[in-house]
């Protein structure tokens, strides 16, 4: 307690600093999943390919894309940007797969009748099938998110500084109250974006509060 | 109008879904599909906004080629109807009644009006309006599909078994309702169904299909009835064909009998026989007693009697016929049309008065298209 109450200003740094590094490539990431989803969906064809593709990204260890990315993009080593291009290609990695299985979620007989009203292309898209695939993205998304806030602490390695600064510094010094701390917070941000991103997808899909089927 | 001509589906592993069919849907009338499942009924239906497209032949819509007109166009000038409706769940039902003319780019008012004008005409509850699909029953789910259909105007309806998802007694409504919907329309449909009562119901004309997606006939149903082209349409349009075909007769003058009648609350009067019947102030009839089981009180409504279906003297010869059969007293209760006893019949009588009628006969002697509806030579 001592500890945290001579640097709260640090740690709400850090925290501020490690939402950036986690929020911004989530929203990126699911950015790029919409249309990689869309493809698996439209061509069934392509489906394993952007399932088998974004789970092996996946599997690459944290530190060592972390020490790729200058290398790959050119970047200084430093540079936070390495961190946000990282973690999108973790974000891809497990969203790709949830919006296309969100998209393929849809029910036929909906998907029926919007080709029969002539729906096409990207107003079907955003008109029918996205809206109704929320739910299912969503919570693809927040597994995305708790995994972007636990992964990103990593970067503390490569010197981009975030709360995962904190475990390591306290754990290189053996000062508990910085460890738990670091621990701490990266849950509370964890539950914090959690939490955001139940309250928006309910925003977005009030139909499914109302009670089912009068009968 | 509605034309196939020569058209065959066969689907990349070899199935054929419907072969070499032409068939004329003429303007402003209803023409149901019927047959067993897999006799290609529904393909037919998804060929003529082409959401399938055919193998081999053309379908045209006034004369105009589909396979010409863009896609999206055609389809949102084409009504579109399926079982569970296939509403927008995440939309509210003002909302799924207007997707067609936001399409089309209507503005939002205009659509809101529209929306709300059809929600009644469909028979619903203004204030359902602002609900979403999963708050409505399944009954309600298909009127909101039948007005969404209807939005934009469109002069062409398809339907697939839009009713079969609801119960039989919705389904009797929606089917009585959607008749009067199309009186005030004249839409021209094609209905998709495998159920035959339904069929002859609600066509004017019905195309029997069989599998393999071959045209067994098409005829108007009350020719169908009677002349089934072969063992499979015989077979398809069911056993008691020769009752069903009743409905299609007008009744003509019956000797109907003058009844001895009782109102609510009366005392039946000595020697009324074993069954009276009790009428309303406006000798509307209310159902059947048994005096000798009343003595000597007043009639209560508990005592009725009310397994006697009611016929109309200018309803069909199935409904007098099953007046009678259904009469505890054997004697058919027939009114007028608007609802006033006009006295009673005897099935033998009703039966006499059907030897005395043809059959539904035509001249053309093609066994397939026997009895089709006339169409109009100009394609209008």
């Amino acid at each position: 307690m001592d500890w945290l109450a001579s640097n709260w200003r640090t740690v709400i740094d850090l925290a501020g600093q490690h939402l950036y590094l986690a929020g911004v490539p989530l929203l990126l990431g699911l950015l790029l999943s919409l249309p990689l989803g869309w493809l698996a969906k439209r061509w069934r064809g392509a489906y394993p390919a952007v399932v088998t593709t974004s789970g092996l990204l996946y599997t690459i260890p944290s530190l060592a894309l972390f020490i790729i990315m200058p290398i790959v993009l050119g970047t200084k080593i430093l540079d936070p940007v390495n961190v946000i291009v990282a973690m999108t290609v973790y974000t891809v990695a497990l969203l790709a797969r949830t919006v296309a299985d969100g998209l393929i979620s849809v029910p036929d007989h909906v998907e029926q009748a919007a080709t029969a009203m002539g729906y096409r292309g990207l107003r079907r898209l955003v008109g029918v099938e996205l809206p109704l695939a929320v739910p299912v993205i969503a919570a693809g998304l927040r597994v995305a998110a708790v995994s972007n806030v636990s992964i990103v602490s990593v970067a503390s390695l490569v010197g981009v500084s975030q709360l995962g600064s904190l475990l390591v510094d306290g754990w290189r010094r053996i000062i508990w109250g910085e460890l738990v701390t670091g621990i701490v917070a990266c849950l509370v941000l964890a539950l914090l974006l959690d939490g955001l991103i139940l309250l928006g997808a309910k925003a977005l899909t009030p139909w499914r509060r109302v009670a089912g089927g009068a009968a | 109008m509605i034309r196939f001509d020569g058209v065959t589906k066969q689907f990349p592993d070899g199935t054929v879904a419907v072969d070499d069919l032409s068939l004329t849907a003429p303007t402003g009338k209803i023409t149901v599909l019927v047959g067993p499942s897999g006799c290609g009924k529904t393909t037919s239906l998804r060929m003529v906004n082409r959401m399938i497209e055919p193998t081999k032949g053309s379908i045209s819509l006034d004369g105009q080629d589909t396979g010409r007109m863009k896609q999206s166009e055609l389809r949102r000038g084409i009504g579109y109807v399926i079982q569970h409706a296939g509403l927008f769940p995440h939309r509210t039902v003002l909302d799924n009644i207007g997707t067609v003319p936001r399409l089309l780019g209507w503005d939002r008012k205009r659509t809101q009006e529209r929306s709300r004008e059809l929600l009644e005409r469909v028979g619903l509850d203004p204030a359902l309006g602002d609900r979403y699909p999963a708050q409505l029953s399944g009954g309600q789910q298909q009127r909101v599909g039948v007005a969404r259909a209807l939005a934009a105007d469109p002069p062409v309806m398809l339907m697939d078994e839009p009713f079969s998802a609801v119960d039989p007694i919705v389904r009797d409504q929606l089917q009585d309702e959607f008749l009067r919907l199309q009186d005030e329309l004249g839409k021209t449909i094609i209905f998709v169904t495998h159920d035959i009562d339904e069929a002859i119901k609600l066509g004017d004309q019905v195309a029997v299909l069989r599998v393999g997606g071959q045209l067994a006939q098409v005829a108007e149903p009350s020719y169908l009835l009677a002349h089934p082209a072969d063992d499979f349409v015989a077979d398809f349009v069911g056993r008691d064909r020769g009752y069903r075909a009743l409905q299609f007769q007008p009744t003509p003058r019956l000797p109907l009998r003058s009844e001895r009648t009782i109102v609510l609350g009366e005392q039946p009067a000595a020697g009324s026989g074993a069954w009276l019947l009790v009428v309303d102030e406006q000798r509307k009839p209310l159902g059947w007693v048994e005096p000798a089981r009343i003595g000597s009180r007043g009639v209560e409504d508990a005592d009725l009697h009310r397994g006697g279906t009611v016929a109309r003297a200018a309803g069909t010869l199935r409904g007098a016929l099953d007046a009678a059969l259904s009469s505890p007293s054997r004697r058919g209760v027939v009114v007028d049309d608007s609802g006033v006893l006009v006295g009673t019949v005897l099935a033998h009588e009703v039966l006499s008065a059907i030897e005395d009628t043809d059959r539904p006969e035509r001249d053309e002697e093609d066994p397939v298209h026997g009895g089709a509806v006339a169409l109009a030579e100009d394609g209008a």
